[in-house]
């Protein structure tokens, strides 16, 4: 199909698990994630960077899988929505404190905001609501209007200091 | 009963999978061999098409298939099918599955490419030549109404689609008796959508069952099913339709047919191979319906002291290039109209018009923001003529709580009479007046100016018309495990059918809400059904549920009186157990009676049909009337034209409230989506007819730093009309939004004689706006 010049080997981590794959030059991240992977936890919104659904973490930093290629994440950790709860048992605080708080309703942006929100919560336990606001001001969500995404976000925040 | 389930803020059952990303939506269907399919789209609003040249696009490395409409079958080529007819629409044009010749909007679907990746479809159908013959185009609907204006559908003659009057009372008496006369006119401008899943359709055709089975992202999977037969000459019960999660829908999701919907199980068959289209966001932009555009005429008749004695409002729908829908939207905003306000004479008369634009049909609200934007309008352009508080010209129209139910005098769009069930207006008023603590308002506001602030106070009321017929159903179905599984046919796009349908089973069989799984938009699992839209799922197949469930426990309560030897009456539902009264002791569980239920040997009594198990319809009369009241601070810099929300606050009726939680985030969404297109949503098309605003740069969802924190209060007025007493809510968010945002900014700049006819307004519009009524600072960003 594509000149094997356009093909590339690359070696990614993911979830802690490592895959070696030969993709095609211009594969997003995005798609490598949900197609090559199956990890379709990751969605896709907009594919311009915009809406943030397709967020995962990249070496411990959110990004947008749309806007990268596969490649470009060869040699790094990525960690998307499928990796955030600890077990089959129980969820991570911040995804038990967005189904306390209502923090989602059709679910497609969820894991975007989850894979936002833990970074955020890392760097900054203890934010306050305009803080939550900013932080999240890059995800878009059509159905919550945030007011409970906000909430989540906050309790979120409680869980994880007690937690430590 | 130990628990109570209804009416508790229960958490959702839905949300362990969503949370650990193992919803399936659409684009997460990924069968062997699967091909994906890309569309070649119109780049004009209207050209005639004189050639297609496919073969560069064919020889394209992994194209399988490239199909034009010359390609299709006999009974895909003609116009889709009609949704919704109606006695006026004369001309019911309906989109076509590829473009036949001519098209009429940018971005109809002219050729379709099906490669082994979509990757690969989407380079070929760059390579897909067509040559157009532009022709000019139809973009306003005032201009497509003008003697030699193009037509948008030549056979036709005209570009009304329809014309329709309803008329209330004497409305000519009514302005020959009135002190007070005036006339206005107003815009509510184009929006859509945007849900944050867009379309999508998996297919695949099983050649030895004979079967098809396609997921589709839509609100309607039953009807989408029954369409699909009759069209491909299938019966019914070989095609399923699965709706599985759906990114949010809030309308557009339903169209009986979107192009991709037909296309892709043709496509699938023909090819013998699975087959799914994803749609793009560009292309949802112009691809998926779109609504909001009209332009309202009304004429107002009142008395000094304030009662309105008439109204005349004449409009145009702008219904775009086809009117699959029919007169839906045009027909709900004129009996939107009228709200909570006794309005005894009333002439509703509009067009609908083609335009070479895309598609509308109803988008969350469908013509209701519409008829409360003008309504509301009116009551404070009365206020400012007569001098009159603008709560007390409210108050002064209401329909009081005596008065149901109170008929208003007009057909609904489910062509029953508009006969609001119950309410009480003026304790939704008082409710919300102290939300947002109205008494204090005017001294805030003298202080704030004091301030050099343009603080202003906005509010609106509403009926909104819910639970529209004609049908839905519901089964229920006891395991042998306890565990109670209900199937329905109205899909869900995230209003948690999953919990609140539950809740109702739990309330009635007396098990945990955890134990009730609930399937929903899946054909195959309850295949009777119409679908997901005009707030109807928990008014229609709620208490189909509900119906189900009584049956259920009827029968569980025959079974164990047999087994437990004790009679019906000495029995109760608790904890998962049928268990005598008093003697808790003496008990069976569900699951044990379902399994008597269904003995593998043995008997059961004459007449009782096998299994824990009942399913049940409810067929409304007519629709069960929401209301509610919003109002909002909101401070305007005059600089930039930016706002800032300080407060808002709703309160709602929705009847009895199922799940307060869920209603209360229902609201949440709406109201977001009415921020939006109230202040920072539009879509924009040149004269052309091409949209200039295709991506979420240029049309600007609210983020978290546009949508405030939103105040509740709930009112609980049982609707009479149903088992369950409820009313729908999904809607409700979106409504009052427009007019409320604009009454907020006039009050911000009272003095000004500012007056706004037109949503979305925008920060430049509202700049220019405060510039040319001479407000300080206003126009300029210098400080």
């Amino acid at each position: 199909m594509l000149p094997e010049s356009s093909r590339h080997r690359i070696r990614v981590t993911v979830n802690g698990q490592v895959y070696e794959r030969e993709v095609e030059a211009r594969l997003l991240l995005s798609d490598f994630l949900r197609y090559e992977l199956g990890l379709t936890g990751t969605h896709v919104g907009c594919e311009h960077g915009v809406c943030g659904a397709c967020t995962v973490q990249l070496d411990g930093q959110p990004v947008r899988s749309c806007l990268m290629f596969a490649v470009q994440a060869d040699g790094r950790e990525i960690r998307t929505v499928e990796g955030l709860a600890p077990d089959e048992e129980r969820l991570h605080p911040i995804q038990e404190a967005f189904w306390e708080a209502h923090g989602l309703q059709c679910g497609f942006c969820t894991p975007g905001f989850l894979m936002t929100v833990e970074a955020f919560l890392r760097e900054n336990p203890d934010p306050t609501d305009e803080e939550i606001r900013e932080a999240i001001s890059g995800n878009l969500c059509r159905c919550t209007g945030y007011v409970n995404i906000i909430k989540a976000v906050r309790l979120a925040a409680e869980k994880l200091r007690a937690g430590r | 009963m130990a628990t109570r389930y209804f009416g508790q803020p229960i958490k959702r059952n839905e949300d362990p999978r969503l949370l650990r990303g193992r919803g399936l939506y659409v684009d997460d269907v990924q069968l062997p061999g699967m091909l994906h399919m890309a569309l070649v789209r119109s780049p004009y609003a209207r050209a005639r098409i004189r050639r297609i040249d496919t073969s560069k696009a064919l020889a394209a490395p992994g194209v399988v298939a490239v199909i034009t409409h010359a390609d299709l079958p006999a009974n895909l080529q003609g116009p889709l099918p009609p949704l919704i007819p109606h006695p006026t629409l004369k001309h019911h044009k309906t989109q076509f599955a590829l473009a036949p010749g001519q098209v009429r909007h940018a971005g109809e679907a002219v050729a379709a490419v099906v490669a082994e990746s979509r990757y690969a479809a989407e380079d070929a159908a760059e390579l897909v030549e067509v040559e157009y013959e532009p022709l000019p185009a139809v973009v306003d609907m005032e201009k497509a109404l003008e003697p030699g204006s193009p037509l948008v559908h030549e056979d036709i003659g005209t570009n009304v689609a329809a014309h329709y009057t309803q008329v209330v009372g004497d409305v000519e008496k009514a302005f020959a008796e009135a002190d007070l006369v005036f006339e206005e006119v107003f815009r509510p401008d184009r929006g859509q959508a945007q849900p944050m899943e867009t379309r999508g359709v998996v297919a695949v055709y099983d050649r030895n069952l004979e079967t098809l089975t396609i997921w589709d992202s839509t609100q309607a999977p039953i009807r989408i099913r029954s369409g699909l037969a009759e069209l491909y000459g299938m019966r019914a019960n070989q095609v399923r339709v699965i709706a599985p999660n759906v990114g949010g829908g809030f309308g557009p999701k339903i169209m009986m047919f979107y192009p991709e919907e037909v296309l892709v199980p043709w496509l699938a068959m023909k090819l013998g191979r699975p087959v799914k289209y994803i749609e793009d966001r560009r292309e949802h932009f112009f691809a998926t319906n779109q609504e909001r555009d009209q332009i309202h005429r009304v004429q107002v008749a009142v008395r000094k002291d304030g009662t309105i004695l008439g109204i005349k409002d004449v409009f145009l729908y702008d219904t775009g290039a086809y009117i699959p829908y029919g007169l839906i939207i045009p027909i709900v905003a004129s009996c939107t109209l009228p709200g909570p306000y006794k309005i005894p004479n009333y002439h509703a008369e509009f067009k609908a018009v083609f335009t070479n634009k895309t598609i509308c049909s109803p988008y969350r609200g469908a013509g209701r923001p519409h008829g409360v934007f003008v309504m509301e309008r009116i009551i404070n352009r009365i206020a400012e003529e007569l001098g009159i508080d603008r709560v007390e010209v409210r108050r002064r129209n209401l329909i009081q709580p005596d008065e149901f139910p109170y008929d208003v005098g007009l057909i609904y769009q489910d062509n029953a009479p508009l006969r609001y069930d119950s309410g009480n207006y003026p304790g939704l008023l008082d409710k919300l007046l102290k939300l947002i603590e109205y008494d204090q308002w005017p001294a805030r506001k003298e202080q704030y100016r004091k301030e050099g602030r343009y603080v202003g106070l906005g509010l609106a009321l509403y009926v909104e018309g819910t639970g529209v017929g004609p049908y839905e159903g519901a089964r229920v179905h006891v395991e042998p495990s306890g565990k109670v599984w209900v199937a329905t046919g109205v899909g869900t796009q995230g209003q948690s059918h999953q919990t609140t349908f539950a809740q109702i089973v739990a309330e009635e069989l007396g098990v945990r809400v955890e134990d009730v799984e609930v399937v929903t938009g899946d054909t195959g699992a309850f295949h009777w059904g119409t679908g997901t839209f005009a707030s109807r799922a928990a008014v229609v197949a709620g208490n189909a549920v509900a119906l189900a469930a009584r049956d259920v426990k009827a029968k569980a309560l025959e079974v164990a009186a047999n087994l437990l030897e004790a009679s019906v009456e000495d029995l109760e539902l608790a904890d998962g157990q049928v268990r005598v009264k008093g003697a808790p002791q003496r008990a069976v569980s569900l699951g044990q009676v379902a399994v008597a239920a269904n003995p593998l040997r043995g008997t059961i009594p004459p007449g009782q049909e096998p299994g824990l198990e009942a399913a049940r319809y409810f067929n409304p009369p007519q629709s069960a009337f929401s209301a509610g009241g919003h109002a909002a601070i909101i401070e305007v810099d005059p600089a930039t034209g930016m706002i800032k929300i300080l407060k808002y606050a709703v309160v709602h009726d929705c009847g009895r409230l199922i799940n307060p939680m869920v209603v209360e985030g229902q609201i949440h969404g709406g109201v977001a989506q009415g921020i939006g297109g109230s202040f920072y949503e539009r879509l924009v098309f040149d004269e052309n007819g091409q949209l200039l605003t295709t991506t979420f740069m240029d049309f600007l969802i609210p983020t978290a730093m546009e949508v405030p924190d939103i105040a509740i209060d709930h009112q609980e007025t049982p609707s009479p009309l149903n088992p369950l007493g409820v009313k729908g809510a999904g809607e409700a968010g979106v409504i009052p939004v427009p007019a409320l945002f604009v009454d907020a900014i006039e009050d911000a700049f009272s003095g000004y004689g500012l007056r706004f006819r037109e949503v979305p307004l925008d920060p430049n519009r509202l700049r220019q706006a405060l510039a040319e009524a001479g407000v300080p600072g206003a126009g300029s960003t210098a400080a």
